[in-house]
């Protein structure tokens, strides 16, 4: 009774307008609205602007005229941009397999107990936090032609007897970008796994243990069933962060040598920004999208499935 | 067929020493349960005949085998976990196949083994279920159901009933005393709780600070126990204390305290009579205690003001003030009472027990 009196009370003290938010209706929009509009101003606009301009015949100085498909006509008889397509997807692919694989190894790792382990998992997680920029000039000057820590090491160890091209041979230079994507991606594997490993019991280790299943058996049938949810999580957000990776490529080797390391962010920005050619690159960075969708649905449906499991 | 004995078994975690010198004879088919407080050494105790967790010090031998060094999965055990332990991604019937597997068996043995254990637990019909779809009760026998099926020479449990509500547990109590019966597997049993202690136990294990306390039969704790943490351990509502002095007068031994005068009697006396002028702890159970009438001699009555009446139905259990020492008596429930009641009390002279007051052992 105490409680009906007051908040009749108290709506009688509201205004109309705020009244009007006692409708759920009104009030999800009022909550929704602020969200709304970011991501309609910044990327829902900016997304349909991307495709006015891939399908018009805009570049630097010319707002250009509506050309219909022509733009991806261009791009798809264009052999760089094949180069780019096969490009990303090794880029990808590999280092995906790779940040998986390090990254699961390292979560396991520490998973364990040892002395100091809270300021390890700390220090595993620094190639994520410094700014990709940075971390890449540093990797510039490791993979330097003249100047290479690495070729410094490998000659000192007598493995080498002449320079190592890294970032000039076009083969090298993308081995180069994977292995440093590699190395930037990995801690938020180990990191991200290692919560999903932390979430399973240990008394199931020792039940399996006990069941009889040897170290081997027991990551296969307990640990890596049990942490497939959070893998595929962690796979996914990597995926969609590679497939459009730009910075690294971009510091590393600008798209080169003779455009054999470009991306399809970095070709955009080449063709759209560096020639002007600005309805070109918009239909490039487009021509990502398709590609997007579909990994991105099928590892939804794939989580989905392995979650109601 | 299978004996356990643990020699000398200790177990340091860095600077703690959790479990100390522990020497145990479990012998073939017998259910013998660990009892203790939290803390008391009994869950590592078990985990340590497990494998789950390394030895400090001492020798564990199942059988004539001394098993220190072997992995758990040699030691040809099954071991029900206190959170159950299921594999969450695994159906029912996996989870009991999962065990088997590993080791290889023949796939219409396994089936035979799952359906097997299945009907003496009556899961048949959840074997395609996942363990999330099952009540905890559910859970519970499956996990019983998992250890079943691999036929091992001992059956560790560890609390395997405290996830368990009150009723169900009840339940379960007797659903595994009967197992028990049927399976006959030498079991270890480790508990925090006394009823289930003295219910489920051939012989009752009660531990304290890592060592053990005393090793018995149940009626046997409950009847002599061998210290007073034993005494106050078992048996629920827990035994009453005082702190007493020794005396003698005219040459009978007494129990001294403010309001209480207690006589002595038999061979209580005799070994009361050494330690003359002494303190100790007097110890009786709430039901030894009962309204005095003109049968009890004057030398084992006293006066109490009650307190606290608790009805609880087949008894009433009183909350009493004797000198200053509180009380608890068990009697009888057509007694008529209230509290601030001034009531006079007997006990009975033969259900007495003492402890020495240093080192709390029984005298």
């Amino acid at each position: 009774m105490a409680v009906t009196a007051l908040s009749a009370a108290e709506s009688k003290r509201l205004s109309p307008r705020l009244r009007k938010l006692e409708d759920e209706r009104w009030l999800a929009m009022a909550l929704l609205a602020p969200t709304a509009i970011l991501l309609g101003l910044f990327i829902a606009y900016p997304f349909f602007e991307g495709v006015l301009l891939s399908l018009s015949s805009a570049r630097v100085g010319d707002p250009g005229h509506f050309v219909g498909l022509k733009n991806f006509h261009k791009i798809w008889d264009d052999s760089i941009f094949r180069t780019t397509v096969w490009n990303t997807f090794w880029y990808t692919g590999v280092t995906t397999v790779f940040k998986l694989a390090l990254g699961l190894w390292l979560a396991i790792l520490l998973n364990r107990h040892f002395k100091g382990k809270a300021i390890i998992r700390a220090f595993i997680l620094l190639p994520f936090i410094i700014p990709t920029v940075l971390s890449t000039f540093a990797w510039k000057w490791m993979f330097d032609p003249t100047f290479s820590v690495i070729n410094w090491s490998l000659f000192q160890l007598g493995l080498i007897t002449t320079r190592i091209n890294w970032l000039g041979d076009p083969d090298l230079a993308m081995t180069s970008i994977i292995i440093i994507n590699i190395w930037r991606g990995v801690p938020f594997f180990a990191i991200t796994l290692l919560a999903g490993l932390q979430t399973i019991s240990p008394e199931l280790h020792e039940a399996a243990a006990i069941d009889g299943a040897r170290p081997w058996a027991r990551f296969w049938h307990v640990t890596w069933p049990l942490l497939m949810p959070v893998t595929l999580v962690v796979v996914l957000f990597s995926v969609i962060q590679t497939f459009a990776d730009f910075q690294l490529v971009y510091v590393m080797t600008g798209g080169g040598p003779a455009n054999a390391t470009h991306l399809f962010a970095t070709y955009a920005y080449q063709l759209g920004i560096g020639t002007g050619l600005l309805s070109e690159g918009a239909a490039i960075s487009l021509a990502m999208f398709p590609f997007l969708f579909v990994i991105v649905v099928v590892q939804l449906l794939y989580i989905r499935r392995v979650e109601t499991r | 067929m299978a004996e356990v004995s643990l020699h000398k078994l200790n177990k340091k975690f860095d600077t703690t020493h959790v479990v100390k010198d522990v020497d145990l004879q479990i012998r073939d088919k017998e259910f013998m349960v660990f009892v203790g407080p939290s803390g008391c050494g009994k869950t590592t105790t078990l985990r340590m005949i497990a494998g789950l967790e390394a030895i400090t010090t001492g020798e564990i031998r199942i059988d004539d085998r001394v098993v220190n060094e072997v992995p758990p999965m040699d030691r040809d055990i099954a071991m029900v976990f206190q959170n159950y332990a299921l594999y969450p991604h695994m159906s029912v019937a996996s989870n009991l196949a999962f065990g088997l597997k590993m080791r290889k068996f023949e796939k219409a043995e396994i089936e035979k083994r799952i359906n097997n254990a299945a009907a003496i637990l009556g899961i048949e019909s959840l074997l395609q279920r996942k363990p999330r779809q099952l009540s905890g009760g559910q859970r519970q026998r499956v996990a019983l159901g998992r250890a079943i099926v691999r036929d091992p020479k001992v059956f560790l449990f560890d609390e395997p009933l405290s996830n368990l509500d009150a009723k169900l547990r009840v339940q379960m109590r007797v659903e595994l005393k009967k197992l028990h019966e049927r399976l006959a597997v030498t079991s270890v049993y480790v508990t925090h709780d006394q009823v289930e202690a003295m219910t489920l136990g051939d012989r009752v294990v009660v531990m304290k600070d890592g060592l053990v306390q005393q090793v018995g039969e149940p009626l046997e704790l409950y009847n002599t126990p061998a210290n007073r943490f034993v005494a106050g351990f078992i048996g629920s509502p827990a035994m009453n204390f005082a702190d007493v002095t020794l005396v003698e007068n005219g040459g009978k031994p007494l129990a001294e305290a403010e309001g209480l005068r207690i006589g002595l009697p038999g061979e209580l006396a005799a070994r009361a009579r050494a330690k003359a002028g002494q303190k100790a702890t007097l110890g009786i159970r709430p039901e030894d205690i009962h309204i005095a009438t003109a049968a009890d001699a004057p030398e084992y009555c006293f006066e109490a003001s009650v307190e606290v009446v608790e009805q609880l139905g087949s008894e009433i259990l009183l909350d009493m003030r004797v000198g200053p020492a509180l009380m608890v008596a068990s009697v009888e429930p057509t007694l008529r009472v209230r509290a601030h009641d001034k009531l006079k009390l007997a006990l009975k002279p033969e259900r007495l027990h003492l402890f020495d007051a240093e080192s709390e052992a029984a005298i």
